[in-house]
């Protein structure tokens, strides 16, 4: 076939289902039953699941976005959202140069990742003691 | 051998030794069997409405007055098999990327729905035939070895093909190379067995027909 | 050389806190296909994890592998794996070369006699006791088997050092083998890939860090982890496959519409890796997203698998035969008539009239 007679169109943004989303949003629901009856958090690996393109942006839309955002930095930015479902957290890690390293959604009353860890914790205080003998010297 | 290598295989040396024997063996009957000619017939021939070759070819499309009620399994049942033969091999999709690739000529294909139904559809049946033979006394003291085999030739790259596509039975790479050397046995001895009736049949028909016909007895 | 302290003490001295370590095992359980929810574990014992010394010998290679793992020098949370380990030879990475280089890789191998991980990229020659390949005067073939000796496993990172790669495809001028063609009695992971997802080099790295010894393989030494499923098990354009619908050529309507790419020539079905889920550049997409099939590059022999653009049910390479065996058929079959027919003839001329008064005699 000749390059001539194959046309040429704009890229269009067409999103499409294939039928992956309804899956996932039962899982979602099951866990967070269990969250809401037991206090068992879970955890849902987004980066393993097939998103035909346009499922992605669909399962942030019907998520949405709810009261919390937090931001952090850690050896490149990390994005947290509680999403209109207490509850179930969107959680994303990037690298320095922006990629994603890792895309999950949490459901826990609070993500891993935002509490205070033991050993940062221990090494904090650490320098918050060596501070206040400096400022105990005359 | 793994199963990348055993697949490359039936694509390349596999396919090219069993069509050149398909090949070769078809050549060689057709000439075979078309060679020697008849000897001439010095009669008058008889001319009766319905009696020729032509005739013939298609009116044996039908079974014959009485028959069908004695063995409805057979006409019906090779019916539907060989209907659904032609629907797998030839509207399938990546049968036709093949003969294109043999021949350059291609046709669209059916949905893969289609296909997987007649898949079924042909197996069930072919089961159900055999099934005939072995049951009815008759046909059974009839059978011989090679009507058993050109049943099982025919069987395997069906049900192979189906397994493959459905990802049953054998990790998908394996069940390929196993799908494509079953229809590579099957072209072998499709020239050398009665499955050889895919080129003689329409011959044999017209050659009773207008050998009848010109006795004046439409056959 | 570094000396080879926990890997605790090691980011501590780094300055990453523990929050980020964290981040870190998140992103290498997601790698290695783990439950989400193990990174703490997988923290843990990290943490507690002293860095091994790894030897990476490159061979008959074309630096993709190296590429691919390193794609850039800023700290990414993939490098912070050699971090994880210490580097003590690397070609194209490392600061020493000549002399200096090879010693230092001398005595990383002694002092750590059958506990360093040795890496190896490029398939090893064989031909002509192995003169094609050589670093320093010494034969690949050589250096391969001096440096198992004291190696506690061996990867084989890439295609040519898993399978034999592109110098093994036909004719093989060099008598290109795989590591595991060689070394027959070391643990060898091979993870395949030309290149392999730099996500998988690192993930299998982690796992042999945490857990200490090999993940589960598959019958062609390749982690199940990545490479249990294939392309076509988990591509997004299944349904399309399943449905029948292919795109015919490259832009086509079907094309654009995300048709299946089988009869463009993909590979998926009968190819094993971890392109459709973990993806390349950063999860960002895979050839079959971006609308080329699947070359098959974690298989082996797949340079000579036909071409990249015959489907998988058509041949893979053209057929000789045909024309020979037309011609040969056609004149067994004219021989069989011409015996036929003299046959006939002489049997005719044979033909005696009896009459009555033979048969009466």
């Amino acid at each position: 076939m000749k390059s001539q007679t194959i046309p040429i169109y704009a890229q269009t943004d067409a999103a499409y289902s294939i039928g992956n989303l309804g899956a996932l949003l039962s899982e979602i629901s099951a866990r967070l039953t269990n969250l809401a009856e037991n206090g068992e958090a879970g955890m849902i690996d987004l980066n393993s699941l097939p998103f035909a393109p346009g499922e992605y942006e669909q399962l942030r839309q019907t998520l949405g976005q709810g009261e919390v955002s937090a931001h952090i930095e850690a050896i490149g930015p990390s994005e947290i959202i509680e999403t209109g479902y207490p509850g179930v957290w969107w959680v994303t890690h990037y690298n320095v140069e922006g990629d994603i390293v890792a895309d999950m959604l949490e459901i826990a009353h609070i993500p891993e990742i935002l509490k205070s860890q033991a050993a940062d914790i221990a090494e904090g205080l650490e320098l918050l003691r060596a501070q206040l003998n400096d400022k105990g010297q005359p | 051998m793994n199963d990348d290598l055993l697949l490359t295989w039936v694509r390349s040396t596999g396919l090219d030794i069993s069509i050149g024997i398909f090949v070769l063996g078809t050549l060689l009957r057709l000439f075979e069997i078309y060679s020697l000619g008849r000897k001439t017939d010095l009669a008058v021939p008889r001319h009766r409405s319905g009696a020729s070759g032509l005739h013939t070819m298609f009116r044996r499309s039908a079974p014959p007055p009485g028959m069908f009620k004695r063995s409805p399994v057979s006409y019906v049942g090779g019916y539907i098999f060989h209907i659904g033969l032609f629907v797998v091999v030839f509207l399938f999709a990546q049968h036709i990327k093949l003969i294109q690739s043999l021949t350059g000529l291609s046709w669209p294909n059916l949905p893969a729905q289609f296909i997987d139904a007649a898949a079924v559809v042909t197996l069930a049946t072919m089961l159900l035939v055999l099934a005939e033979r072995i049951n009815k006394p008759v046909k059974r003291f009839l059978s011989t070895f090679g009507d058993y085999a050109a049943w099982a030739l025919t069987f395997l790259p069906v049900l192979t093909g189906y397994l493959a596509t459905k990802h049953l039975l054998l990790p998908y790479t394996m069940m390929l190379a196993l799908h494509i050397l079953s229809a590579e046995l099957l072209l072998v001895f499709i020239p050398f067995t009665k499955l050889f009736h895919v080129f003689t049949l329409w011959g044999s028909r017209w050659y009773n027909g207008n050998v009848n016909g010109k006795k004046g007895v439409p056959v | 050389m570094n000396g080879h302290e926990t890997l605790g003490e090691r980011l501590a001295q780094q300055g990453v806190s523990r929050r980020a370590f964290l981040k870190f095992c998140t992103a290498m359980a997601s790698l290695m296909a783990l439950p989400p929810g193990s990174a703490t574990a997988i923290a843990e014992a990290l943490v507690k994890a002293k860095r091994p010394s790894v030897i990476w010998l490159s061979f008959q290679e074309c630096t993709g592998c190296t590429e691919s793992l390193t794609r850039s020098y800023s700290p990414t949370l993939e490098s912070l794996i050699f971090d994880m380990i210490s580097l003590d030879y690397h070609h194209t990475l490392q600061a020493a070369s000549g002399y200096g280089a090879e010693k230092s890789r001398e005595d990383a191998m002694q002092r750590f006699f059958g506990k360093y991980l040795l890496l190896v990229d490029g398939s090893i020659p064989f031909k002509d006791n192995g003169i094609y390949s050589t670093i320093a005067g010494r034969t690949n073939l050589d250096l391969l088997q001096e440096a198992a000796k004291g190696a506690a496993a061996i990867i084989a990172v890439g295609t040519c050092a898993a399978f034999g790669g592109i110098p093994n495809a036909k004719p093989n001028p060099t008598g290109a083998m795989a590591v595991s063609d060689i070394i027959k009695d070391k643990p060898i992971i091979n993870i395949s890939g030309c290149p392999p997802i730099p996500a998988v080099i690192t993930g299998v790295l982690a796992h042999y860090l945490t857990f200490g010894g090999l993940p589960e393989l598959d019958e062609l030494g390749r982690p199940k982890s990545f490479y249990g499923e294939t392309i076509h098990d988990r591509c997004y354009r299944r349904p399309f496959y399943d449905q029948g619908k292919f795109a015919k050529t490259f832009d086509d309507e079907g094309a654009r519409n995300g048709w299946c790419l089988f009869e463009l020539g993909c590979k998926g079905p009968t190819t094993h890796n971890a392109c459709a889920t973990t993806k390349w550049n950063g999860a960002t997409s895979f050839p079959i997203e971006s609308g080329h099939g699947c070359l098959g590059c974690s298989e082996p022999h797949f340079w000579d698998a036909g071409s990249f653009y015959s489907a998988l049910s058509m041949p893979s390479s053209p057929l000789n035969l045909v024309t020979d065996a037309a011609v040969a058929g056609a004149a067994v079959g004219i021989g069989v008539s011409v015996a036929n027919r003299m046959k006939k003839n002489s049997a005719k001329s044979a033909h005696v009239t009896a009459t009555i008064a033979d048969l009466k005699k």
